[in-house]
């Protein structure tokens, strides 16, 4: 039973850091990012690529895609999404635009990654057993649930708590009414989507150390984001992390007590069944 | 989507009548094309069909695509079945599936639709996988047929002809009515008392029914057969992307977009061959920039000024 | 026809021709992943074997075709492991391209999809990466396909030779564990191995699949654990190989005889787990210190910078040297002529001497071994220098 809570809840930092940055760049500035995934891989080639390069902890990596991822997706935010954003007359033609804009994103996001390395990445870091109340784990597992949680908590903080974090939940509530009240939706978009991609890349960063990806697994982290927030609620980042959790949970829990052949299956069951009997998620408004 | 007109139905027909003679005057390559054409111009139709009317997008092509190509593997290699047996048990199966589904996403809507289709596509295909792996026993599902890419244009061709008519007679019908208002707005639809549940059910199973049957008619193509190829959510993905392309708000968006779009895929496969997925990614941001509503939305902007020249 | 005699006739017609200098052009079509699942095993195995052979090959002034010299001019297109895409891509080549050869592709399905079309326009297909059951059906309806890395059940029974021996040795009992990846793959591998080892006797105590794609191995792990069982096998492939050893060495799995199939050979295995996964069982294996083995593994980190793995790689190298003897050997690029001569003749390979019988060669490594830093074969097919099998002593 240990095992399960213990394994489970690590998973649930896996698929935090996986959704995260998703949740702020739909929830707020509203982009359908479906190369989440792709810049969730990034982050893991920088590990991959300066651990056996120039033997740099992928600890190291981390502080550096801050500035870095952060910069980046702000660049891609203002030059590829900004115009998509500003000629879209409703929210379901922005929708459909940033889904194209964003598809051919993850392309070329994967053709650039496998000119860098085209096999797996497959390097190990912290891949020492650690004892947690009685149950067996790996040391980069836990050191990743410790940093997902650590962001999760400095996310939900800043946005509850300082000035610019109310005027982004003011933006994910509806860019007309903060748009009124004098925030510059533009540019706390352009804010959320890079936090948001930072977040991801270092999330990527940080599951490579104990998840061998390679260039093309992209879209496996994306579907699997998409999951979590949709079943979190948009726009909440305690949705996300509470979806993160019940999956971890869950999938352990099949793996271990039930077929582990049925981990996936029950995730996306159980997606099913909360959307089912809430459909705006756990912590959406709900829609008219 | 707008109702359809006696000039679209017979431009569309004449196009696809046309159509028949294709794979008596071009070769293997550009015939194969045409192939995946059609098996392209057919799903996105049939999801156009849907999506079209009520503005949901649905990601569960795949799933249906899936159950037809699966089934047809499953009982030709493990159960000795013929061909035209198991598509019409594939049609049937798809069929029950989608009604299955439109049920349960009646409360559903926006983002919150689309991610449930996606995640019930992603869930069958694991529900399979899972079922091949313990029950089956199956040492791989070889789908070794006559059938040669002419044969499988034709009935692609036939479907997406099908496809079609069904939409062009519902857009006309009283349920292409209700539909309209549905996707306009659905609290209005209900509360001048149209079923809107009924409507979107039936609907959501003409999806299912040819999605399934497309996936049939592409098995004995790839010869062998498994859940994580037949189920891969990519379709579902290229589906939409196609149906956006070319613009949802007519049927015949599809063939204008999946067409032109193929062209330059093959253009850039034979110009860029090693580098050929960033180039496509390219490609895609700048079709995206450049066609804000699809080619349809282009086409329309054309109309639209060439009327204006002519008054 | 020996590799010397074809490096002599073309050394005399060199010299006839008065400078080494290749005339006509033979174009050489292959497609494979870049991208997509497939692509990770692609990039080891497949590709930089097509550039090593090509750049080889045209180094040395390229092919003698009936007196003439010609160069190989290869064109590639990636697949995107898609069979769709793949499918088009093959008409391409044969119809547009118009390719006079081509290297087989990487996977099983994707080799039963092209069969029809290369069959049709005559290319012979000398499959490496393909594994299947139905080598017989497959051959008799597509007489162009040749299979050269073994059947499902030749994969399966040098792990069940295994398990026997070390069973009778006493070092295991009856029970294994066993695990599969749920992709075609591991499906057919394990559903296979359950009849095998049940004739054997063998009990699989912990009998379960994982979707493709889990990122979270430690359940499987556990369970195999907690069944006590002295024997873990698993139907893996690339990043669940990787994970399960991973898995293993936290959980300090106690075995003496772990296996997991594919990438197990590759060199990122050994580098990213260096002494904690020595004593590993892997699909394939190879003689590394047969010298032609040695030789073709030198060149290969030499002009493709990269270190072959340590199965799979020398397989597709061999079929690449077959096609070549058979071109020279048949002395002309008409397709039917050299697959008749393939079928009629054997081959001087870096995996020795092959020769098919019903399309089919019978000589490859199905089980190799981690052994200090060298993936040695220990179980195969008319393959010479099997090392011992060693049982895994702890993950440290």
């Amino acid at each position: 039973m240990l095992d399960i809570l213990v394994s489970g809840l690590l998973l649930s930092g896996t698929y935090a850091l996986v959704a995260m940055g998703l949740n702020l760049q739909y929830g707020v500035a509203k982009i359908m990012n479906l190369a989440n995934g792709e810049v969730l891989v990034l982050g893991a080639l920088a590990s991959f690529w300066l651990f056996t390069t120039q033997n740099l902890s992928p600890l190291i990596t981390v502080l550096i895609l801050v500035p870095l991822s952060f910069i980046g997706n702000w660049l891609i935010y203002k030059f590829l999404m900004l115009p998509l954003v500003r000629r879209s007359k409703s929210k379901g033609a922005l929708e459909v635009d940033s889904i194209l804009s964003t598809f051919g994103m993850s392309f070329i996001i994967i053709g650039i990654m496998v000119s860098i390395e085209g096999g797996f990445f497959a390097y190990k870091y912290l891949s020492h057993p650690i004892e947690i109340i009685g149950s067996t784990t790996s040391v980069n597992r836990l050191m990743a649930f410790v940093l997902a949680s650590i962001i999760a908590l400095m996310l939900y903080v800043w946005l509850n708590v300082s000035r610019q974090g109310m005027a982004v939940r003011a933006v994910s509530v509806s860019n007309e009414a903060a748009g009124l009240v004098g925030i510059n939706v533009v540019a706390v978009s352009g804010l959320a989507f890079a936090i948001g991609g930072m977040v991801t890349a270092i999330g990527g960063a940080l599951i490579s150390t104990f998840i061998t990806l390679d260039a093309s697994i992209g879209v496996v982290y994306t579907m699997k984001a998409l999951i979590i927030v949709i079943m979190g609620g948009v726009g909440d980042i305690r949705g996300s992390v509470i979806a993160a959790v019940i999956l971890g949970v869950v999938e352990t829990a099949v793996a271990t007590l039930v077929d582990p052949g049925l981990t996936l299956a029950s995730a996306y069951f159980i997606f099913i069944c909360v959307l089912l009997l809430r459909p705006q998620g756990l912590f959406g408004r709900p829609t008219s | 989507m707008k109702k359809g007109t006696h000039l679209e139905l017979t431009i569309v027909l004449c196009v696809l009548a046309a159509s028949i003679f294709w794979p008596l005057v071009v070769n293997g390559y550009w015939l194969g094309i045409g192939v995946d054409a059609m098996m392209y111009i057919a799903l996105a139709t049939s999801w156009v069909l849907f999506s079209g009317p009520t503005h949901y997008i649905s990601l569960a092509s795949a799933a249906f695509f899936g159950v037809g190509g699966f089934a047809v593997g499953l009982g030709m290699s493990d159960y000795d079945m013929s061909f035209w047996s198991m598509l019409i048990i594939s049609a049937v199966a798809g069929t029950l599936l989608a009604a299955l589904v439109g049920v349960a996403t009646l409360r559903l809507s926006g983002v919150y639709f689309v991610i449930f289709t996606l995640g019930l596509a992603e869930m069958i295909r694991n529900l399979v996988s899972w079922v091949q792996n313990n029950f089956l026993g199956s040492r791989g599902l070889y789908v070794l047929t006559d059938f040669n890419d002419q044969h499988l244009f034709w009935m692609l061709l036939l479907t997406t002809a099908t496809i079609y008519i069904t939409g062009w007679l519902i857009s006309r019908s009283r349920l292409g009515f209700a539909l309209r208002i549905i996707g306009g707005d659905e609290t209005v639809a209900k509360h001048v008392g149209i079923n809107t549940a009924f409507a979107k059910i039936i609907l959501f199973t003409t999806t299912g029914l040819f999605g399934a049957i497309v996936g049939a008619i592409i098995a004995p193509r790839w010869s062998y057969i498994e859940p994580n190829q037949v189920f891969s959510p990519q379709l579902s993905f290229f589906v939409v992307i196609m149906a956006l392309l070319g613009g949802s708000g007519r049927l015949w968006g599809p063939i204008v977009g999946v067409v032109p779009f193929l062209l330059i895929w093959n253009w850039v496969d034979a110009n860029f061959p090693s580098q050929s997925i960033l180039v496509l990614g390219l490609a895609f941001l700048l079709i995206v920039y450049f066609l804000p509503r699809g080619v349809l939305g282009r086409l329309e902007d054309l109309y639209v000024k060439l009327k204006k020249r002519i008054i | 026809m020996r590799l010397s005699s074809v490096l002599a006739l073309v050394a005399a017609g060199a010299l006839s021709a008065g400078v080494a200098l290749a005339d006509g052009v033979i174009k050489l079509g292959a497609i494979a992943p870049k991208t997509g699942p497939l692509a990770g095993g692609a990039v080891v195995t497949q590709w930089p074997n097509v550039k090593l052979w090509v750049e080889q090959v045209n180094s040395r002034g390229g092919l003698n075709v009936g007196g003439e010299m010609m160069s190989i001019e290869l064109i590639e297109y990636d697949d995107k492991t898609n069979p769709g895409e793949h499918i088009k891509l093959a008409q391409r080549l044969a119809t547009q391209d118009k390719v006079d050869f081509i290297v087989a592709p990487y996977g099983t399905g994707f080799n039963i999809a092209t069969a029809p079309i290369y069959g049709k326009y005559d290319y012979p297909m000398i499959a490496v990466s393909a594994i299947t059951d139905k080598m017989d059906e497959l051959t008799a309806r597509y007489p162009n396909l040749f299979f050269t890395l073994g059947t499902t059940t030749a994969f399966v029974d040098g792990v069940k030779e295994i398990l026997v021996e070390q069973r009778a040795a006493g070092e295991i009992g009856n029970e294994v564990a066993m695990v599969n990846v749920a992709d075609a793959f591991g499906i057919e591998l394990a559903d296979r191995a359950r009849e095998l080892f049940a004739e054997e006797g063998f009990e699989i105590v912990y009998d379960k699949s994982y979707p493709l794609g889990t990122p979270d191995l430690s359940p499987v792990m556990k369970g195999a654990k907690d069944s006590g069982a002295k024997a873990f096998v698993a139907w893996s492939y690339p990043p669940d190989s990787f994970g399960l050893a991973e898995q293993a060495i936290i959980e300090n799995l106690d075995v003496n005889v772990y296996y997991s199939a594919v990438a197990t050979s590759f060199p990122a295995f050994g580098n990213a787990y260096g002494s904690k996964i020595n004593n590993v069982l892997g699909a394939g294996g190879t003689n590394v210190d047969d010298p032609k083995i040695a030789e073709y593994r030198k060149a290969h980190e030499e002009v493709t910078g990269a270190v072959p793995d340590y199965w799979a790689s020398a397989n597709t190298y061999a079929a690449l040297q077959i096609l070549e003897q058979a071109i020279v050997g048949a002395g002309t690029l008409d397709r039917k002529v050299v697959t008749q001569y393939i079928k009629d003749n054997s081959f001087d390979t870096v995996m020795g001497d092959l020769s098919f019988k019903n399309n089919f060669s019978n000589t490859f490594w199905s089980v190799g071994q981690w052994q200090d830093g060298v993936f040695r074969g220990v179980k195969g097919s008319n393959v010479d220098g099997a090392a011992k099998v060693r049982l895994k002593d702890g993950w440290k």
